[in-house]
């Protein structure tokens, strides 16, 4: 993180560049807002590639407010922006003890959950978005996972799913960045959001939001690609297109091994 | 560092960790004869790896492991070939049954709990069968100072008794092919429904119920486990794409070069000795699993990521 304030600066210029063009030549993006102020935005990068190395990767996402008026009175302008990995269906399944063993019991069926969601704030998340927007626009997480429906096969399907919550914010993969987003003169914003190393391949969705008083005044989306590459790519998709010559080339790798690692051995003992 | 992103598992995991892993097991597997596959799938979960992954890529190393072990183990003719392609061939008929067994249990929805009684029953009850067994004889030799006890070549049972008999001159037996066939039918049933290889159990049935010598024992085991490990292997990467190569190519060079160490270690051991070894290794496991399910539990909740259509 040493090299954090120099990048930040040259974050922001690059932001700030980016806005005033956007300006200038009007060309900006998302719905019209009933404030007059809009996001312009923009993203380090938009495609992840996951090379045999993978290592996590940090996102720069950055922006500006466009406005056509001055600032408008009320509260102060704040920033949310959450990132969210492709969904998959669950199971999840809790135990009870049966007869001194602990056993699962019951489970629900959870027809989406996000791999991957993090959000990122100017503020605490309370103090600056009303809970009827925060329902509006899937923004927290119980409402990111709820919205998606989960089939409620089993009574209390709460603790399900504030267990899902909990097992994967302790996993990292959901995170709360409460006051990670920098805003400057109500215009320009940034943040920096770490995709984990155990990233499933896919489109990850970026949206931003601003807001006055809790209330959401214009929201932007942009994806970034996650692909696997060249030799991660090549496994995975032999591994699914042509399933018993990807069986068979393993055994055969197996039994190379086998054979190379005896032979080299006897090799060394002569 | 050196930190290696796998294709299939889709983690990102320390490529010396599974050096090491295979390594370990391998060094077990040449040691004991046994393919491993039921310690490298708990380490595999251990380290984050998901279950059919973890399963199907360690079957796969199970094979590679195996190969050396035989190698090594046929400069010493000690792989009796006909004892094990008739191992072989009850084996596959069992892990057939056992397969389909276990697909009836993953419906019920109770398959973790089956697997994980099933490993306490049947490596809790051979684990303690050998190490009573073996104790009896490491006290007995070193009652008769050190020397090993005037023995016949094998004991005469129930199971020589039996018709359809047929030489098995690398094991010095001459008995019915009924028992060999019913062990390994047995044995490749056990492997269907726990996911591993057998060796733990075709060891000490060789040993104890077909009469086989020791030395010829661990060869012959790796021989027959390379078949049906191999079967799985394939059999997973058809029907689930859970095998990861490249997951499976660091175990192996881990575990092959384990295996030579392994066997090398093996063969300066009394076979009481390495009997007493696998007991306390095989109930070990047993304890461990036998705490998982009596234990309470630090998370009551668990995850299952349904396999996309």
């Amino acid at each position: 993180m040493t090299g954090l304030p120099a990048r930040a600066a040259r974050a922001f210029a690059l932001a700030a560049l980016f806005g005033l063009v956007a300006l200038v030549t009007g060309a900006g993006a998302g719905p019209s807002a009933a404030q007059g102020e809009q996001i312009v935005s923009g993203l380090s990068q938009s495609r992840v590639a996951i090379t045999a190395n993978f290592d996590g990767s940090e996102i720069l996402i950055y922006g500006a407010v466009k406005r056509e008026a001055p600032a408008p009175e009320g509260g102060p302008l704040e920033v949310i922006i959450t990132v969210e990995g492709p969904s998959t269906p669950l199971v999840i399944r809790r135990k009870e003890r049966v007869a001194g063993i602990w056993v699962n019991t019951a489970a629900i069926t959870v027809d989406a959950a996000p791999s991957f969601y993090a959000v990122a704030t100017t503020g605490p998340i309370d103090d600056i978005l009303s809970d009827t927007d925060d329902l509006r626009y899937r923004i927290t997480l119980p409402h990111a996972i709820r919205a998606i429906g989960s089939s409620a096969e089993a009574a209390g399907a709460e603790g399900f799913v504030e267990a899902l919550e909990r097992i994967r914010t302790n996993a990292d993969v959901y995170r709360l960045l409460q006051g990670q987003v920098q805003l400057v003169e109500e215009t320009l914003f940034r943040t920096d959001v770490i995709l984990p190393a155990n990233l499933i391949e896919g489109d990850y969705k970026v949206r931003m939001f601003i807001t006055r008083e809790g209330r959401v005044i214009d929201q932007m989306e942009r994806v970034i690609g996650v692909r696997k590459t060249g030799l991660e790519r090549t496994l995975y998709v032999m591994a699914h297109e042509q399933p018993f010559l990807y069986g068979l080339l393993s055994l055969v790798m197996a039994a190379v091994a086998g054979w190379a690692a005896s032979a080299g051995f006897r090799l060394i003992r002569r | 560092m050196f930190q290696l992103y796998l294709p299939i598992a889709e983690v990102s995991v320390n490529a010396f960790l599974l050096l090491g892993i295979g390594g370990i097991v391998g060094f077990l597997s040449g040691m004991f004869g046994v393919g491993g596959g039921f310690l490298i799938t708990p380490f595999l979960l251990f380290i984050g790896i998901s279950p059919g992954v973890a399963v199907a890529t360690g079957a796969n190393q199970v094979v590679a492991s195996s190969i050396s072990g035989v190698l090594a183990q046929l400069k010493r003719k000690a792989v009796d070939f006909r004892m094990g392609a008739v191992l072989l061939v009850g084996g596959l008929f069992g892990s057939w049954v056992g397969v389909q067994v276990f697909s009836w249990m993953s419906d019920l929805g109770q398959v973790d709990l089956f697997v994980q009684l099933s490993y306490v029953l049947f490596l809790g009850l051979i684990g303690a069968m050998m190490f009573a067994e073996s104790a009896r004889a490491l006290l007995r030799a070193r009652r008769h100072g050190g020397a090993a006890p005037i023995r016949r070549a094998h004991v005469h049972t129930w199971v020589h008794g039996l018709p359809f008999k047929m030489k098995f001159r690398a094991s010095g037996l001459y008995i019915s092919v009924l028992p060999p066939l019913g062990v390994g039918a047995l044995v490749g049933f056990l492997a269907g429904i726990m996911g591993v290889g057998g060796g733990f159990i075709l060891v000490p049935a060789m040993i104890y119920v077909l009469g086989m010598p020791t030395k010829v024992v661990i060869g012959t085991s790796l021989f027959q486990i390379i078949f049906v490990t191999g079967f799985t292997t394939v059999v997973h990467a058809v029907n689930s794409h859970t095998v990861d190569m490249m997951l499976a190519l660091l175990l192996i060079i881990g575990g092959v070069i384990g295996a030579q160490f392994g066997t090398l270690v093996g063969t300066r051991l009394k076979a009481e000795q390495l009997r007493i070894l696998l007991a306390v290794l095989v109930l070990a496991v047993a304890i461990k699993i036998a705490l998982d399910l009596l234990l309470h539990p630090t998370e009551l909740y668990s995850l299952t990521p349904l396999v996309l259509p």
